[in-house]
């Protein structure tokens, strides 16, 4: 389980995060939603050990104040290109291989030809959608507890986003692992979603199961319009 | 192929109405067993989790059954199916009424204007 309690994450005067306590079951597959800048992003970092709490505690299974350590059990797939553009797509493979201990080059390999990916190709000669495949692949390759995925769908064509949105049901593997993704493009992994915590000027505004939203007649995308509104109502 | 799905309503609940319809139809039939979770997670292109659920109400109504270590299938059960086809026929029927009642049409007219229309189908 991932825990945040009382967590303010301040950048100078900007508070990304501000006073947030949630908790994160296993086994789910969980959508972080919000508009840019709203905090989401930072939720990841520190779910990664990428970032430290300026206030408050970070729990992954019990183990707090995570720092980089934590990738030993956590995948974490950034927005920005993270695949050095000399390697082929093979070497990129390889290469991961022996950066992660739990690094699955057989997964790899499946995913690679589910993902219509060949080795040989040169990482910087990718089309910018084959190289979002290629992150996810060296992502989901990995036998960890925990994948986090940072707009993995922002910037692609819908092809692209169809494959990965395809790539996780197939390959995530829910008995073992949990995945958190962040992104603004719902319509497209809500059938995919357990449930959704909604994030706004660093404040959970919402934190539902998808089924529970649906029952009461709106999907995501209606429930999220109707809190905004009522914030703005309170404002 | 992904499935297009109803906004306002539960995947699960519409995923167990496909199942529910295909078995009535005969596309499954008694006894044929059932995709794997994460095969028919992958065709229909939502979560493991919900084709789990979708499966286990499905056997909490006993339209099917899981035997261990073997996977899901549509009970054999003959009575039970007859059953899940009426109950079929009937919330059609219900949602049928409802809407002709809400623009205005007697029961007169509904069974007239079905009569016309099933004539006119030749069956």
């Amino acid at each position: 389980m991932i825990s945040f309690e009382n967590v303010t994450k301040q950048y100078i005067k900007h508070k990304a995060l501000n006073d947030v306590t949630f908790n994160l079951e296993n086994g789910k597959v969980i959508g972080l939603v919000g508009e840019n800048g709203s905090g989401k992003s930072t939720t990841l970092k520190l779910i990664a050990g990428l970032l430290r709490t300026t206030k408050g505690k970070v729990l992954v299974d019990g183990q707090s104040n995570v720092d980089r350590k934590i990738s030993y059990s956590v995948a974490y797939m950034s927005e920005l290109d993270h695949v050095y553009p000399f390697f082929t797509v093979g070497e990129a493979i390889d290469f991961f291989a022996s950066q992660y201990n739990d690094f699955n080059q057989e997964k790899a390999e499946e995913i690679l030809s589910f993902m219509k990916l060949q080795k040989e190709q040169k990482v910087k000669t990718l089309s910018k959608g084959n190289k979002g495949r290629l992150k996810m692949t060296i992502t989901l390759a990995r036998n960890v507890p925990y994948i986090l995925l940072d707009e993995p769908f922002s910037g692609l064509d819908p092809m692209v986003r169809s494959a990965i949105v395809k790539g996780l049901i197939r390959f995530v593997d829910l008995e073992t692992q949990s995945l958190i993704i962040t992104t603004h493009e719902i319509k497209e992994i809500e059938p995919v979603l357990d449930e959704v915590l909604v994030i706004r000027d660093g404040k959970v505004l919402g934190h539902q199961l998808v089924d529970d939203i649906r029952c009461d007649g709106k999907d995501v995308v209606g429930w999220m319009e109707q809190l905004y509104e009522e914030v703005q109502i309170h404002d | 192929m992904p499935i297009e799905f109803q906004q306002d309503r539960p995947i699960y609940q519409q995923l167990m109405d496909r199942l529910s319809n295909e078995i009535v139809r005969g596309d499954r039939m008694p006894g044929d067993k059932l995709p794997s979770v994460r095969e028919y997670a992958v065709d229909t292109g939502v979560n493991p989790n919900t084709v789990s659920r979708v499966y286990r109400e499905l056997e909490q109504l006993t339209i099917v059954e899981s035997r261990r270590g073997q996977g899901t299938f549509v009970t054999e059960d003959r009575m039970r199916l007859n059953q899940l086809r009426e109950e079929l026929k009937e919330r059609q029927i219900d949602r049928f009424i409802t809407e002709m009642k809400q623009l205005g049409f007697s029961k007169e007219e509904m069974i007239l204007g079905l009569q016309a229309k099933t004539k006119e189908e030749g069956n």
